[in-house]
């Protein structure tokens, strides 16, 4: 039998304390422990990206990250992009502007990716983004919109 | 929940870890950055009693030069040696390989020391140690050794690693005056887990000390001593390189799977080798582009 870990996270700002069997993801302890449901599980494996959030400024996989990996380092998701009630993220507003979505399962994913993409100084043409954003896959095929609003929020940024 | 049960512990220094590994035998495993280790547990490929995390331990990461050597820790993460200034101008070709792998937010988690511990025979990095001569230490409960790359690789995922021991860092030659390499691979998209790849370095302007591995092809990274054989006696020239490619036939040992045939991948590794030889020698004419089809 497995023992239980009590662990302390660091969610957009709060600390949170779960006492969890260590199998848990970060995604699961986000969505089933917190209720923070933006962040998605597409494939649970490593190949979609719809599950990105920020681990110490850094875009990761939850679904490929132990939630016990993550205790004690500030953790960004989707829902702590921007004050609750405050304005958009530039990455936000440009994904409405650009209409960079249709179901928009895989938007959160790929905000959080276009956010730390623009901050590692890699959306300097659609090339780029292109290839920087490849692991965040969309169903639907808005890509075009996607590389738009990620050239535009970019843009803004510099 | 997918994975099987198991116990957690993160531990705050090597001593700690392998007492872990010790009191728990074949049914503890290291975590390092969990991105093969998490989709493998998931699929419920392993079922370990307990995972040892690794990630707290502050003196497995980092990059050092020394006395010609880099030395890179265990933790380092890919995305480490990919923004790393000593990585792009010591060992160029490490700088190369590592962008091919996966995607960033997969980079940002995964290590080096896991990448090579893993030896998943399409991974870049093993490839890239075995033609860059490097030594891996790994620390046991009797202390640290070294095994030299072409010693470490043993079979599909298998390692000279044993059970209590810990892979600590991996040292390289710095990268010498003249020295080139080439690095190419094949996948069907671009991200995935190569179909075949090679990489090759020349520590100085001849083919004299040319080493070229390749990953992708057989269960393990493999070095193809014979093609450097060819090219060493015949030069880089067109003859030379029809020599190296034929010798491949003897260095290499092809395995057929869903993505390719044991005989596309033949043909793949003489295509790719023709590649690297046009990086390396430019001036020779056996770096002959030949079609794929
Ligand atoms: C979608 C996807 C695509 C990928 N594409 C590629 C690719 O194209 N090329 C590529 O090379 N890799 C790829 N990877 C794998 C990635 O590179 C992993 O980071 C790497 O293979 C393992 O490193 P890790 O630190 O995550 O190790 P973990 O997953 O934590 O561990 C892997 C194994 O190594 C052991 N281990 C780890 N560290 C040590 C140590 N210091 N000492 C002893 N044993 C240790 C563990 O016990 C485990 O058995 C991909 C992964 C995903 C999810
Ligand atoms: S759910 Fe994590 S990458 Fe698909
Ligand atoms: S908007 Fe539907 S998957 Fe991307």
């Amino acid at each position: 039998m497995t023992t239980e870990i009590t662990i302390e996270l660091d969610i957009n700002g709060r600390s949170e304390t779960l006492t969890l069997d260590p199998r848990v993801t970060l995604l699961d302890a986000l969505r089933e422990h917190l209720g923070l449901t933006g962040t998605k599980k597409g494939c649970d494996q490593g190949q979609c990206g719809a599950c990105t959030v920020h681990v110490d400024g850094a875009r990761v996989l939850s679904c490929l990250t132990l939630a016990a990996q993550a205790a004690g380092r500030p953790v960004t998701t989707i829902e702590g992009l921007s004050a609750p009630g405050g304005e958009l993220h530039p990455v936000q507003a440009a994904f409405l502007e650009h209409d960079a979505f249709q179901c928009g399962y895989c938007t959160p994913g790929q905000i959080m990716s276009a956010v730390a993409c623009i901050r590692e100084g890699h959306a300097g043409s659609d090339e780029e983004i292109r290839e920087y954003m490849a692991g965040n896959l969309c169903r639907c095929g808005a890509y075009p919109h996607i590389v738009a609003a990620v050239r535009q929020a970019a843009e803004m940024a510099s | 929940m997918k994975a099987p049960d198991f116990d957690y512990v993160r531990v705050r220094s090597l001593d700690e870890a392998l007492a872990a590994l010790a009191a728990h035998g074949e049914g503890a495993r290291i975590l390092a950055g969990g991105q093969s280790l998490v989709p493998a547990l998931n699929l419920r490929l392993l079922a370990p009693e307990i995972l040892v995390d690794i990630g707290g331990i502050a003196d497995l990461s980092g990059i050092a030069l020394a006395d010609g050597t880099i030395r890179i820790g265990a933790m380092t993460r890919h995305a480490d040696l990919e923004r790393s200034p000593e990585i792009a101008r010591h060992v160029p070709l490490l700088a190369r390989a590592v962008r091919e792998i996966g995607h960033p937010a997969i980079r940002n988690r995964g290590t080096i020391g896991g990448s090579l511990a893993h030896a998943d025979p399409a991974s870049e990095l093993p490839a890239c140690v075995l033609a860059l001569e490097a030594r891996i230490v790994a620390r046991g409960p009797s202390g640290e050794r070294t095994i030299a790359a072409s010693d470490f690789f043993r079979g599909l995922y298998e390692t000279a690693l044993g059970p209590d021991e810990i892979l600590v860092r991996i040292e390289i030659p710095a990268a010498a005056a003249g020295e080139r390499f080439a690095f190419h691979e094949l996948a069907r998209r671009h991200g995935d887990y190569a179909m075949a790849g090679i990489a090759a370095l020349a520590r100085d302007t001849g083919a004299a000390t040319l080493r070229i591995a390749y990953f992708g092809i057989g269960s393990r990274p493999m070095l193809a001593a014979g093609a450097a054989a060819a090219l060493r006696d015949h030069g880089a020239s067109e003859a030379g390189a029809a020599a190296a490619v034929r010798a491949l036939g003897a260095d290499l040992e092809p395995q057929s799977d869903l993505q390719a045939s044991a005989a596309l991948r033949m043909h793949l590794a003489g295509v790719l080798l023709r590649r690297a030889l046009k990086d390396l020698f430019p001036d020779a004419a056996g770096g002959r582009e030949e079609e794929i089809a």
